[in-house]
């Protein structure tokens, strides 16, 4: 266990290095939480009835998003882990009596705390104090607040897991490029980080929901604002258990896989 | 303790000629060469033996390495290291060995060593007491004291590799593979490393196996040498035997006055300038002594050396002879 938490630390230390990223990473979330709660406040004002949640809902979902990206995106990946099968430095990695899924897990969960460390505090700061109704507001109760939590914990876990298709893909396609877009892009629409899924036309959210995708952000930032409550809260944390094992699984067998047919790149 | 039998790989190489039109037409189809990398590579190598393993370029001397450290899997043939297949028990393996690729570094870029080494004590688990004992030792015979303090970025080449070399040994593996250890080294850190190479087999009993291109790394520490070439093992004994079998005969270099001396059956010239000449002797019909004899018989000798063959010169014989 023990050299679980050093390869956490060293990561964690190493990526709270990047101070410029984190800044820059802020001013983008800033803005882009801006500028889509000005684009949602016009279509509101429009008609407030035409959707699925309210406007402060939707507020807190667009701020909490942002605070929490580092944490819950599907493009915060370990650029170093990315590049490992390419630059062959997977060697030394395979020399380690350590098993990789779980080193690669740890790092991953590594980076993204570390990044989401700097970046989330002023966020929340400011958009608690923003007026009323284009804030973040506080979950209606601690109950919400505690499922928030777990909700949030299990999406992070799905994600990190997710992540891990994306590395040992690397294993097969020795660029870490084409992967890392492919993943990214599906994710994006697919997870409710452009847009909550209960905008969508309900057949379509209904297959949406069941997808491991929606477990990442959508489950999570819904349960915040109370949207998703009760016993739909609790369906929903129960299909973010189910798809964060399938996922691990898959991992664990394909990444035995991988390792079979390894070719250390460079001589 | 080491046991390879008949392992093969091969490795899937995409060819294609230079030039656009190749490109596109390998959009549509590729072509593949298969390379054979090692092709039935057998040996067994005892507890606490060091052994040299050459080649030229791409002989299979990494790919050797590597599935012997439990990162390749070969696809036939049996490798067991300890009583272990490598690449089936890796964990298990990987900790009792020690990995040096010359050309890769294991110590992380921004920290200081100090902390790299912290870290691979906490991966391989290593005692507190065994872990301070052994970092006491590798600074004191590597030289590491003010250097381990520094971030590896910072660090000269030289500086890097010995502390390499003691990451590799922080855990106290039974077996070290060298590969390419004094690659781009001076020659002052070469022979500190090779110094410490050959004190930690002898006081440690620690196997190891290294891949050089320096034949003077060979000369310095190994007794026996694996020659491996095209994927094959090709010879496998002492070097001095090696010598004795593929060198021939001794070389004498002579500078003499006046007119060059006649050869007598058993001699013959390597090189033959005016004042300065280099003659192979035939060991099998004639002994030195009778080659100087002769020699300054017929000459005004004014300096006289003899010497073995270089191992350098040997390699290059011995990849010749197997058209290598």
């Amino acid at each position: 266990m023990k050299k679980y938490l050093t390869f956490f630390t060293i990561r964690f230390t190493t990526r709270l290095q990047y101070r410029a990223a984190a800044a820059a990473g802020m001013a983008t979330q800033f803005a882009w939480g801006f500028m889509n709660i000005l684009m949602f406040s016009a279509f509101y004002r429009a008609n407030p009835a035409a959707f699925p949640m309210g406007f402060d809902q939707l507020a807190s979902y667009i701020w909490l998003r942002q605070a929490l990206l580092a944490l819950l995106s599907s493009w915060s990946l370990d650029s170093e882990t990315l590049e490992m099968v390419s630059s062959g430095n997977i060697g030394y990695e395979l020399c380690r009596p350590v098993d990789l899924y779980n080193m690669w897990f740890v790092k991953d969960v590594a980076t993204r705390i570390a990044a989401v460390t700097l970046r989330c505090i002023p966020i929340f700061a400011v958009s608690f104090f923003l007026p009323k109704p284009y804030n973040l507001s506080l979950p209606p109760n601690a109950g919400t607040l505690l499922l928030f939590l777990l909700s949030m914990v299990l999406g992070f876990c799905v994600i990190v897991a997710y992540s891990m298709l994306v590395y040992i893909a690397t294993f097969y396609t020795y660029s870490p490029l084409g992967v890392r877009w492919i993943a990214i892009s599906l994710t994006e629409f697919l997870s409710g980080s452009l847009l909550p899924l209960n905008f969508l036309p309900d057949g379509i959210r209904r297959v949406l929901e069941l997808l491991p995708f929606s477990s990442m952000q959508n489950v999570p930032l819904r349960v915040y604002s109370g949207d998703i409550a009760g016993q739909a809260a609790l369906w929903h944390i129960l299909l973010q258990l189910f798809w964060l094992a399938v996922l691990v699984a898959l991992g664990q067998v394909w990444m035995k896989n991988a390792l079979k047919r390894v070719v250390v790149q460079g001589g | 303790m080491i046991e390879l039998a008949d392992i093969s790989k091969t490795f899937k190489v995409a060819r294609r000629e230079a030039g656009l039109g190749a490109a596109v037409k390998a959009l549509f189809k590729k072509e593949y060469d298969y390379i054979r990398a090692l092709d039935k590579v057998s040996f067994s190598i005892r507890e606490g033996e060091m052994v040299g393993y050459i080649g030229p370029n791409g002989a299979g001397k990494s790919s050797t390495i590597k599935i012997m450290s439990g990162i390749l899997t070969p696809e036939s043939g049996e490798c067991v290291i300890n009583g272990r297949v490598p690449y089936r028990d890796r964990v298990d393996h990987v900790r009792e060995i020690g990995v040096v690729f010359g050309q890769r570094s294991q110590l992380w870029w921004d920290v200081p060593v100090a902390d790299s080494f912290e870290m691979i004590r906490d991966i391989y688990e290593v005692e507190g007491d065994t872990y301070r004992r052994n970092l006491g030792e590798l600074t004191e015979l590597l030289n590491l004291e003010t250097i381990i303090r520094t971030p590896a970025r910072q660090l000269s080449l030289g500086q890097r590799m010995r502390c390499e070399i003691a990451a590799s040994l922080l855990h106290s593996p039974k077996i070290l593979f060298l590969d390419e250890p004094t690659i781009g080294l001076d020659s002052v850190s070469k022979i500190a490393v090779r110094d410490f190479i050959r004190n930690i087999n002898r006081e440690r009993n620690t196997t190891i196996i290294l891949t050089t291109h320096d034949m003077q790394d060979i000369e310095a520490l190994t007794e026996r040498i694996i020659l491996i070439g095209k994927g094959r093992i090709l010879l496998d004994g002492s070097l001095e035997q090696l010598k004795k079998n593929h060198a021939g005969g001794k070389t004498i270099t002579l500078e003499f006055r006046g007119q060059p001396p006649e050869l007598r059956p058993g001699l013959f010239w390597l090189e033959r300038q005016s004042e300065r000449a280099v003659i192979g002797v035939d060991n099998g019909a004639l002994t030195v002594s009778a080659a100087i004899a002769h020699l300054s018989a017929h000459t005004e000798v004014t300096d006289l050396s003899v010497s073995g063959i270089s191992t350098d010169e040997l390699v290059v014989r011995l990849y010749q002879e197997y058209g290598i």
